[in-house]
């Protein structure tokens, strides 16, 4: 039997991209020497990552990157990474963290930004280990193969490729003739964005407003924002800053959900793009609607929050935080009543824009199926009717249609498996999970959101969950994050036989 | 003038034998028969050859040509013709497009294409469809002076309140003149006792308003009012035009298209019409989608044998008014005459944008009223008009009798004629003409 697939080009363009990770190490590896703490959890790393990348790449010299190879590529990047990035919590061995499958789960949900953590006490952890996990989900922020794509010219012919491979819901939009100046152009406003949160964070530090935010706070913050991941290197998450602070991160994180595109096109100066974008007035809406939503039954709840303004930030921020799939908590919305968890639980489904650092469904696949199933209902009242669904004045044709209606499917019905499967684990090993719980944790990982209700909340730790529980959601963060198909695609025979 | 015509299609045809009684007219054709025809047929110079080709152009005279009129059935071939034509000199050059997009380049930038004039057949077909179609009971309508003024002709219904009245009677409406009617084909001018008879067709000049107003008085009851359900049979490039000119004035018109392909990019195209995939032939359809309540049926198909019987369908199942495309000119009264309210003739708009340009003297506007046996001609007055700073009561006196004054405009202000109105050099005059006395008319004002 003949592969049809030419693994050996895919498996060197990933050499190529790992032999090139040890650049994000020094960071971690710096403040470690600044501290005085271990450098061996990133020293080794470094040569390791190195070594294979390089040895990788000897596997041929053969660059032709089809559709075939780009799958089998995107996927494998992705898992790479996490596994490299695992390496650093094994070898630095602090507490439950260092175990294989707690270091892959941390690792993952950092390089997916994801932002659900194993750690269970912060205190635990060197500051340099917990900026690795910052850099790992400023590094998945913005599509790790958008990154590569700007800076690796190898991948100049087949990037466009690759960066559609890996969000699959848009066409590449080439603002530039050259695809590398796009995807560059991408991490220049990623780039412009993070330095501006910093300056922000640590500005409100300087003046006084922000005594918890140091620099380093400031800069792992801002990586975990704009990202929207979630990490914090902080146990109580931003609960652990004053309101000022989360103020000023609830912009970054409703920035970071929107479209890159549009955002490149407001820097310019046209705002009417972002203005004229169905998505985005849909975006703003749902934000709008289930902050509103939210704010009404906090109110109504009275307890704890005292004034209107805790009420309206906690709103705020728990809402922005979770439909962007970033996953901060300004507070332990775990306490709050059922109402007001399940209008968050409902925004964990949603996501922001195509074309962002979200996860999730996104808006743009919940606007086109809305729309699409509007016209449904008016052509089966007029059957002889032919009505095309429009987004932004254009057409969608329908092919992409169904592939929309197709993959939201396949998303819930991801979400109900993996819900059975963590409710029937936890039942197995005798640990007290919700339905609920469960719920919310299996979409939370699926999805990309980080914390979850119940035993994983957002000041809790997913490490009470069996072993067999966290390969999966593993699995289900890799999934979530490069939208499914690469990855299932890669199960069906036809993809590998000749 | 010396005009050279290229393509003697049925418009281009047309053209050449109209312009030959005052004009000297070359007409080019790559077909060897019509040319032949031609030359036998009228006094008319027929070279057969390629209009897009510069020795042909030559031979037929280009360099002292004062005009060409590329009006041959391809777009792309009139616009190089026009684009050959300018690099001898400079002849005027006027192309007859179908499509619209040529139009808007055109209208982009004068001077793309070598073009100095573009008519785009279907676009104004379209825009005489919707003018028709948006005023009960008009079979023909014309804007002049930039919208201030219309002209329209409309057929009076039997029941109609002012059948068996004199114009006298019946012109009730102030800012409105009657102009002529016209009675078994015949234009006859409208005088205070002309008595108004069923059937006949009255031609009024006047601001839009009281046009509106006037053809409420002429419509039979049941299409008096405003038509707002309106159905377009056909996505030709005529029925895309004519949706999506109902869709600015802010209709939701729908559309019936055979072509499953077809009727999906009109449907892309056409975001406020209701596309339909079907066959627009087939009554239980038709009465299933409730068309035979819809106030007017527009039939657009590329076919005029498909026009003529779904607006007979139409009208049978009970539609109020039923307007259909006709391609070959001479079916249009046939058209009428068995029941269609009213035929539009493609060849006709095209034929009245090319004519304007070839009339002598001031002509801003024109429109041809039952094969030209009168025109509405908007000119701007100048001191040498006998109108010219004179109350109208005097200077008729020394106008032919069948002419018409149907309007003045003078600083974008509509103004009633009436015998007393003094006309200054610089009004715009829309004046109704009868052919016969046409030049003598043009020499005098």
């Amino acid at each position: 039997m003949r592969i049809r697939v030419d693994w050996r080009v895919s498996c060197r363009l990933v050499g190529t991209i790992l032999k090139w990770l040890w650049v994000p190490l020094l960071l971690p590896l710096g403040i470690a020497l600044y501290d005085g703490t271990a450098l061996l959890p990133f020293i080794l790393p470094i040569l390791g990552t190195t070594l294979l990348g390089v040895g990788l790449e000897q596997l041929t010299d053969e660059r032709d990157l089809r559709a075939r190879e780009a799958f089998l590529m995107v996927s494998l990047t992705w898992l790479s990474i996490a596994l490299v990035g695992a390496a650093p919590f094994v070898l630095a061995g602090d507490g439950m963290l260092a175990t294989p499958v707690n270091a892959l789960f941390e690792s993952m949900s950092g390089i997916t930004t994801t932002g659900a953590t194993v750690i269970v006490d912060f205190e635990r952890h060197s500051r340099a280990i917990l900026m690795w996990r910052a850099v790992l989900q400023w590094l998945g922020g913005l599509g790790i193969l958008v990154l590569a794509t700007a800076v690796l010219s190898q991948l100049s012919v087949g990037g466009a490729q690759l960066m559609e491979t890996e969000t699959q819901i848009q066409d590449v939009n080439k603002l530039t003739p050259r695809i590398s100046e796009t995807a560059a152009l991408l991490w220049k406003i990623y780039i412009g964005l993070t330095g501006l949160q910093v300056a922000v964070l640590y500005g409100l530090h300087l003046i006084g407003y922000a005594p918890e935010m140091t620099l380093y706070d400031a800069v792992a913050h801002a990586f975990t924002t704009i990202s929207t991941s979630g990490f914090s290197p902080r146990g109580d998450s931003i609960a652990a800053f004053s309101p000022a602070v989360q103020w000023a991160i609830i912009p970054f994180m409703a920035i970071g959900a929107t479209s890159f595109i549009l955002l490149y096109f407001a820097f310019q100066g046209n705002f009417d793009r972002l203005r004229n974008s169905d998505e985005f007035r849909f975006y703003v809406g749902l934000l709008g609607f289930f902050t509103v939503g939210v704010g009404g039954v906090l109110l109504v709840d009275g307890a704890p929050y005292t004034s209107l303004e805790q009420i309206a930030r906690h709103a705020l921020f728990q809402v922005v935080s979770i439909m962007t799939t970033t996953g901060y908590a300004s507070t332990d919305f775990n306490l709050w009543s059922a109402a007001a968890k399940h209008l968050l639980f409902v925004c964990m489904f949603i996501g922001g824009m195509a074309g962002s650092t979200t996860c999730s469904i996104k808006t743009l696949r919940w606007l086109v199926v809305v729309k699409a199933f509007s016209r449904d209902l008016f052509t089966a009242s007029n059957p002889s009717a032919v009505r095309p669904v429009r987004h932004s004045g254009n057409v969608v044709d329908e092919e992409t249609v169904r592939d929309i209606y197709a993959y939201t499917l396949v998303s819930l019905v991801f979400f109900i498996v993996a819900t059975i499967f963590v409710v029937v684990d936890a039942s197995r090993v005798q640990l007290s999970v919700t339905e609920f719980e469960a719920m919310s944790a299996a979409a939370a990982t699926f999805f990309n959101v980080g914390p979850a209700f119940g035993i994983a909340g957002p000041l809790e730790s997913y490490e009470p969950f069996p072993q067999s529980t966290k390969i999966v959601m593993t699995f289900l963060m890799w999934v979530g994050r490069i939208e499914i198909i690469p990855v299932l695609v890669l199960l069906t025979p036809s993809y590998w036989r000749s | 003038m010396r005009v050279i015509v290229v393509g003697a299609g049925e418009v281009g045809a047309n053209i050449a034998i109209s312009l030959a009684e005052s004009h000297d007219v070359t007409v080019i054709d790559v077909n060897p028969e019509k040319v032949e025809e031609l030359t036998y047929s009228s006094d008319i110079l027929a070279i057969e050859g390629d209009g897009t080709s510069l020795g042909i152009l030559e031979e037929a005279g280009i360099a002292e040509a004062d005009m060409l009129i590329a009006s041959t059935d391809d777009d792309e071939t009139n616009l190089v013709t026009c684009g050959t034509a300018k690099t001898t000199g400079d002849v005027f050059t006027i192309a007859r497009v179908r499509n619209a997009n040529f139009l808007d380049t055109w209208t982009r930038s004068e001077r793309a294409f070598g073009v100095d004039f573009m008519v785009s057949t279907n676009l104004l077909t379209a825009n005489d469809i919707v003018r028709v179609v948006g005023l009960p009971a008009a079979v023909d309508v014309d804007p002049f002076a930039g919208g201030l003024v219309q002209m329209a002709e409309f057929e009076v219904a039997a029941d109609s309140e002012i059948v068996g009245r004199t114009v006298e009677e019946a012109d009730k409406f102030d800012a409105l003149t009657f102009a002529a009617l016209v009675q078994e084909g015949d234009v006859v001018i409208a005088r205070g006792q002309t008595r108004i008879e069923a059937g006949n067709k009255v031609i009024v000049i006047g601001s839009p308003e009281s046009v509106q107003a006037f053809s409420k008085t002429v419509a039979s009851a049941e299409t008096a009012d405003e038509a707002r359900d309106i159905v377009v049979v056909g996505g030709s490039d005529i029925g895309y035009h004519t949706a999506r000119l109902l869709e600015e004035r802010g209709l939701e018109p729908r559309l019936i298209e055979q072509d499953a392909d077809r009727g999906r990019q009109l449907a892309e195209d056409l975001p406020g019409t209701i596309v339909m995939v079907h066959d627009a032939t087939d009554v239980d359809f038709l009465v299933g989608e409730h068309i035979d309540r819809a106030d007017a049926v527009i039939a657009a198909t590329d076919s005029d044998e498909k026009n003529l019987l779904v607006s007979l369908l139409a009208k049978n199942i009970g539609v109020a008014r039923t307007v259909a495309v006709v391609e070959q000119g001479q079916y249009a009264s046939l058209f009428e005459a068995v029941g269609t309210d009213v035929a539009i003739n493609p060849r006709e708009a095209t034929a009245e944008e090319i004519v304007r340009f070839t009339q002598e003297g001031q002509v801003e506007n024109l429109s041809l009223i039952e094969g030209r046996q009168a025109e509405v001609l908007e000119i701007e007055v100048d001191e040498a008009s006998v109108l010219a700073g004179r109350p109208i009561h005097e200077s008729v006196t020394e106008l032919p009798s069948d002419v018409v004054i149907g309007a003045i405009t003078r600083d974008q202000e509509f103004i009633v004629p009436r015998g007393g109105t003094v006309i200054n050099a610089g009004d715009h005059v829309v004046l109704f003409v009868a052919a016969d006395v046409l030049s003598r008319v043009m020499e005098l004002v």
